[in-house]
């Protein structure tokens, strides 16, 4: 079955992607995100240890080689520092990718939707593969469209909440209003949460905390794997339609 | 020469370009990136951009995050 998610021409193999925060050691980190079976990896950007140069860097147990690195823009709340950390990230070398955040409240790391839009204007308009976090607004995901974005990613709950999918129905209305990838970040608490954005027909999902915070993270990572594939593969097949009465799976006739 | 390196004052550093500043540091540049005074340098510029007393360097990498 050929189902392959390309986003400006990038073939992903996985439709789960998966962040690289939160976890105990690099070691861990390597393990779950094999588990995961995902290959994009998110990461931040941040300051090089001046001090203490014989701390191990990330990238030594993920390789760029085999995974896509999507560098992010976390803790940018102001379109200036959201495109300093962009053009930094590019030009480390390793990516052309950006996962755009704007943030709008420290509380709920809401996005700053006006400043997203500005920030995904310009950085398209430089080359950047722009994958803006917004909220699960269909008139937002339009504009982020027009605006030159590659995919649009709606939060599905507030960042690390493990809420779910608070509100399906927007998810499904961007789905049908635009014609760019979709894919659910932030707000995946569990399995279900994962198939369900999958069984709406979202193209792929984005997630950290679920896996990285689980008590057994490895054995989440297995889980969330498995239920991207099914809930895609249950999208594709189209579910029955909800009705209110039973209708027998078993034949009337015969009975005695 | 006297730096400021991600915030932090660097005095009595020997370096005069990105590149031997980065090579006393032990840094490895094929995973960093490189900003002086808040202009970004392209890393085919590390050979010979020069730097100067009282120079504000950001060096940045890539770490977890989600």
């Amino acid at each position: 079955m050929d189902d392959k998610l390309i986003i400006r021409g990038i073939e992903f193999l996985s439709r789960l992607w998966v962040g690289t925060g939160k976890y105990k050691d690099f070691e861990e980190t390597r393990t779950a995100i094999e588990a995961s079976g995902a290959d994009v990896v998110t990461v931040a950007v941040r300051r090089v240890n001046i001090t203490d140069r014989n701390k191990e860097n990330l990238l030594d147990y993920i390789d760029p080689k085999k995974y896509k690195i999507l560098p992010n823009t976390a803790g940018c709340y102001t379109v200036e520092d959201a495109l300093r950390y962009s053009r930094l990230a590019r030009e480390s070398g390793i990516s052309d990718l950006i996962k755009l955040e704007v943030i709008g409240d420290e509380k709920t790391l809401f996005p700053d939707t006006l400043g997203l839009l500005k920030a995904t204007e310009i950085l398209a308009k430089e080359g950047f593969v722009v994958l803006p976090y917004t909220n699960d607004d269909p008139v937002m995901a339009r504009r982020l469209e027009d605006a030159g974005a590659a995919a649009i990613m709606p939060l599905g709950a507030p960042i690390g909440s493990g809420l779910g999918i608070r509100n399906p129905y927007n998810i499904k209305i961007i789905l049908e209003t635009v014609k760019l990838p979709v894919i659910v970040d932030a707000g995946v608490g569990t399995a279900s949460d994962a198939a369900i954005a999958m069984e709406l027909g979202c193209d792929a999902v984005l997630l950290n905390t679920a896996i990285a915070g689980a008590k057994d993270p490895i054995a989440m990572a297995s889980a969330m794997k498995h239920a991207v594939i099914a809930g895609r593969l249950s999208y594709r097949a189209g579910r029955i339609p909800r009705k209110l009465y039973a209708t027998a799976s078993s034949p009337i006739e015969g009975i005695f | 020469m006297r730096l400021k390196i991600n915030g932090e004052s660097a005095e009595n550093l020997k370096a005069a370009t990105i590149r031997e500043l980065l090579d006393e540091l032990k840094i490895d540049s094929g995973r960093v990136a490189v900003e002086v005074n808040l202009s970004i340098i392209k890393k085919v510029d590390y050979d010979h951009h020069t730097l100067n007393d009282g120079d504000s360097v950001e060096i940045v990498n890539f770490v977890g995050g989600g």
